[in-house]
């Protein structure tokens, strides 16, 4: 196996005395679609927290080709290459469709204060190239013809491929994908599938993919880890997962 | 150099009883509305100038005080009526600035109906001082505590005995599911300022013959209260009342022992560092987000 | 309409300053300049604030703190230090600059109405440090003998001229907002106010993002506390208590959030109310408490909002009035 991506190592989040994870293993490799499937509760959201920096670890850590960054606050992370949705959209509503993904690109545009208040060339320079780049992940994601509608206007699932395309804006190594299908309909939850693959074989980037319908995760993925109680319980090709007896007692619960 | 402290902790007592009631007031509201009404501090103002004008009429002093309390929850009630509730679905700081053009408009009409002087309300029970554990206690200070637990104790049982708290406890919980339930939002809101109303102008009406009142007294107190349920942790009506009992003891520590005109200054100061220390309050839930 | 050699903001800038030079010419008389001049200096605070309220949604009901910092540090440096005018303002514009940046690491982690109580509470600690420190700023019956605004040899005696630098003042103000919300701050801003946790996820240094906000909302504050030292000669701290803070929350909310050009049309149309209702006498306070809840009811989205409303309703009745 190539060397891993992302690497999460013995991960462990505590809330008060809750145990949210418990010593949780997760790699990544680069190019591939990585799912993290599990029951409500398995602490699958939690580990996508504590990859981008939202919840701290307790013990472990997560490392990005090879560095560690579990000391980094959020927003450095992103800078480094870790993107991520939200399962509850979190578009930005009071700002136009365009205007959504430039912000993504927030990183990746370099100038001063001074520059964006005297308007100068390099300033108009970023701009365009922001703006450009950023009207390029809307085609991709098939948002380009609303590129002024105000986002808070758009439809749930165009809301979904909005908060997709501005998390492509931001040009991530790894883009982490919360429950992208939940509220989508079977057509709509088809073309994310679609999407998906293209967002891993056409702008090579690698996706870890958090989600509840099955079906999805077993067409776009390349690897499956399952999580149970906060523990990692398995890992795999979809194949291997869906013939692992651990997994099948996890999910339709033990018969005594 | 702290002989003084059992005077100060009996003032500041006192005073901090009524930030507490000024601060239920507000939290009230803030419950069933997300609204933090400015016109708090003139429900208080309006409890103490009705009474005084009452009083002045030739009603006896417990009638002039009921009628004067019964006529602020009316006016709090009107006020949701009129002003709060045509902007329903508006952003909550649309309703902040209304409460602000309301506190104006309370403010500025008992100055044209009571004028610019200053009134004291005779206290309830006369004014020679009781001694106890080295400090002269005010009868008043007694009526204030009391009338601040009684208060209290009364709104404890509303929201555990009776139907309309119950569902004046879901509305805070649950906007939503109180109204799938068949609780009228309205309603609760509408209870909801009528019952602040009520209780600011018992706090007026109380404080008054201590500090004295006037039509621009509502301002401060109204901020004083604020300040207390904020120090509780906003949302918490108990947690308002002993912010309110903080807040005053500071205050009354404050200008006995450092500089008299400083003493807002000190409890400001010592509630900005609270905050700094515990964001949400002494009694607030900390702030979990769902990520 | 594109106008990519000067930019859509900075023609309308510059239409904004003929109109604002042309104003003088319209007024019966000195005093209503003097109105015009306080209502730019309120206008340069509203605008400030509005970057901090409406854009980044971090709202401050103690910016009149900072008014005054500007205000008294430069009186106190000029009349009593007999420092030249430039260095006074600067003081004055520093002093609110470094106030509000230690201010803002503690304060901004507070959110909303934590936010707005911390914010009025060193509000209300600045504002008593302004009435009780006498031997410093002469306590509650104010500060006398500030020199009038010279630069560079000229002195603004008249009013009139006073009026024209605050003018430019002003459109300066207007047009670096605009221009600064038109970039990658701007839009860093209004993404924090929706969701900062998205903003965060995007590579948005949140914490950064606020101070700096709200640093700069203080500075142009401080600026606009020096400039009105240095025209009414005499300061006082009843200019600069919670009532103002509030006054300038309410221009904000009045103009239309996260609308720079509302923020000059509601602090205008604010500093003007009390001086047209002068007719009423007595009961101009009610009046004035009257139009704030009405305007607020019928204009939810403030002066600006109802204006793009009507202009969108007179372009559609244009178009109807072509069809047929």
């Amino acid at each position: 196996m190539t060397a891993a991506l992302l690497d999460v190592a013995a991960a462990t989040v505590r809330f008060g005395g809750i145990h949210a994870l418990t010593e949780a293993d997760f790699t990544i490799a680069p190019g591939t679609v990585t799912a993290l499937i599990g029951p409500n509760g398995a602490g699958k959201t939690t580990l996508l927290n504590a990859i981008t920096g939202m919840v701290p670890l307790t013990s472990g850590a997560v490392l990005l080709d090879g560095a560690d960054i579990s000391s980094l606050p959020p927003h450095k992370r992103a800078e480094a290459g870790v993107v991520r949705t939200f399962q509850n959209l979190e578009v930005f509503t009071s700002m136009s469709v365009l205007e959504n993904v430039m912000a993504g690109r927030h990183a990746l545009t370099r100038y001063s204060v001074a520059a964006s208040l005297l308007r100068t060339p390099g300033f108009r320079r970023a701009e365009r190239e922001c703006r450009e780049a950023a009207l390029d992940c809307l085609e991709f994601v098939g948002l380009a013809d609303l590129a002024h509608a105000p986002a808070g206007d758009l439809p749930y699932g165009k809301q979904r491929l909005l908060e997709m395309a501005r998390a492509l804006a931001a040009s991530p190594k790894l883009l982490l994908l919360d429950e992208p299908a939940a509220g989508l309909n079977s057509k709509e939850t088809a073309e994310l599938g679609h999407l998906i693959r293209a967002i891993r074989d056409r702008r090579g980037v690698a996706v870890g993919l958090v989600e509840h319908d099955m079906d999805l995760v077993m067409s776009v993925s390349d690897f499956v880890t399952v999580l149970h109680f906060g523990h990692p319980l398995a890992a795999g090709t979809p194949d291997e997962i869906q013939a692992n007896p651990d997994v099948i007692k996890a999910y339709l619960g033990e018969d005594d | 150099m702290f002989a003084g402290a059992p005077q100060y902790l009996v003032s500041g007592l006192t005073q901090g009883a009524a930030y507490g009631l000024i601060g239920l007031g507000f939290t009230m509201i803030f419950n069933t509305t997300g609204i933090i009404n400015f016109a708090q501090g003139e429900f208080v103002m309006l409890g103490g100038m009705l009474s005084v004008c009452l009083l002045g009429a030739g009603l006896p002093l417990p009638l002039a005080i009921v009628l004067a309390c019964l006529a602020t929850a009316a006016i709090g009630g009107l006020m949701e009526r009129l002003a709060i509730r045509p902007i329903a679905g508006a952003p909550a700081v649309n309703a902040v600035i209304i409460t602000i053009g309301v506190s104006i408009l309370l403010r500025g009409g008992a100055m044209l109906a009571f004028g610019k002087d200053t009134h004291a309300l005779p206290a309830f029970s006369g004014t020679a001082p009781i001694l106890a554990l080295g400090a002269a206690i005010q009868p008043q200070s007694l009526w204030v505590l009391a009338v601040t637990l009684a208060l209290l104790a009364a709104l404890k049982l509303f929201f555990t005995a009776t139907i309309q708290g119950k569902a004046m406890l879901a509305c805070s919980c649950q906007k939503k599911a109180a109204s799938l339930v068949g609780i009228s939002v309205a309603r609760m809101a509408l209870l909801s300022f009528a019952i602040s109303g009520l209780i600011g102008a018992t706090a007026g009406a109380i404080l008054a013959p201590i500090t004295m009142t006037a039509y621009d007294v509502g301002m401060m107190l109204g901020l004083k209260g604020f300040a207390a349920c904020i120090l509780g942790g906003l949302g918490n009506p108990f947690g308002a009342a002993a912010g309110g009992l903080v807040l005053g003891v500071l205050e009354s520590f404050g200008a006995g022992f450092i500089a008299s005109g400083y003493k807002d200054a000190f409890a400001f100061v010592v509630l900005l560092l609270l905050l700094f220390v515990k964001p949400s309050g002494l009694f607030g839930k900390a702030g979990v987000e769902r990520v | 309409m594109k106008l990519p050699v000067i930019g859509q903001n900075a023609a309308q800038a510059a239409l904004f300053l003929l109109l604002l030079l042309a104003v003088p010419y319209t007024l019966p008389n000195e005093y209503y300049l003097s109105i015009c001049i306080l209502g730019a200096l309120n206008a340069v605070i509203a605008v400030g604030l509005n970057l901090l309220m409406g854009y980044a949604g971090q709202v401050s009901l103690g910016h009149a703190a900072f008014y005054g910092l500007g205000a008294y540090a430069t009186a106190i440096a000029t009349a009593r230090f007999g420092l030249p005018i430039p260095a006074g303002m600067a003081i004055g514009v520093s002093l609110a600059t470094v106030v509000a940046w230690v201010v803002a690491a503690p304060t901004l982690k507070l959110k909303g109405h934590y936010l707005a109580m911390a914010t009025l509470g060193f509000g209300i600690i600045v504002s008593i440090v302004f009435n009780e420190a006498v031997d410093l700023t002469g306590g509650p019956s104010g500060y006398v003998g500030i020199p009038r605004l010279a630069l560079f040899g000229y002195e603004f005696a008249s009013d009139h001229s006073y009026y024209n630098l605050m003018a430019v003042v002003l459109t300066f103000v207007v047009l670096l907002s605009l221009n600064l919300m038109k970039s990658r701050t701007g839009r860093a801003l209004r993404a924090l106010h929706v969701s900062e946790k998205a903003a965060a996820s995007l590579g948005v240094d949140i914490a950064a993002h606020k101070r700096f906000v709200f640093v700069l909302s203080a500075a142009l504050a401080g600026l606009a506390g020096v400039l009105y030292a240095h025209y009414l000669s005499f300061i006082a701290p009843a200019s600069f208590g919670f009532g103002f803070s509030v006054q300038l929350v309410v221009m904000v909310v009045l103009g239309g959030m996260a609308s720079v050009w509302g923020s000059v049309a509601g602090a205008l149309f604010l500093t003007a109310l009390p001086e047209a209702l002068r007719e009423f006498e007595d009961i101009d306070i009610l009046v004035y408490g009257a139009i704030l809840v009405l305007t607020i009811m019928f204009l939810p989205d403030g002066l600006a909002g109802g204006l793009s409303r009507l202009s969108r309703r007179l372009r559609r009745l244009r178009r109807q009035g072509d069809a047929s």
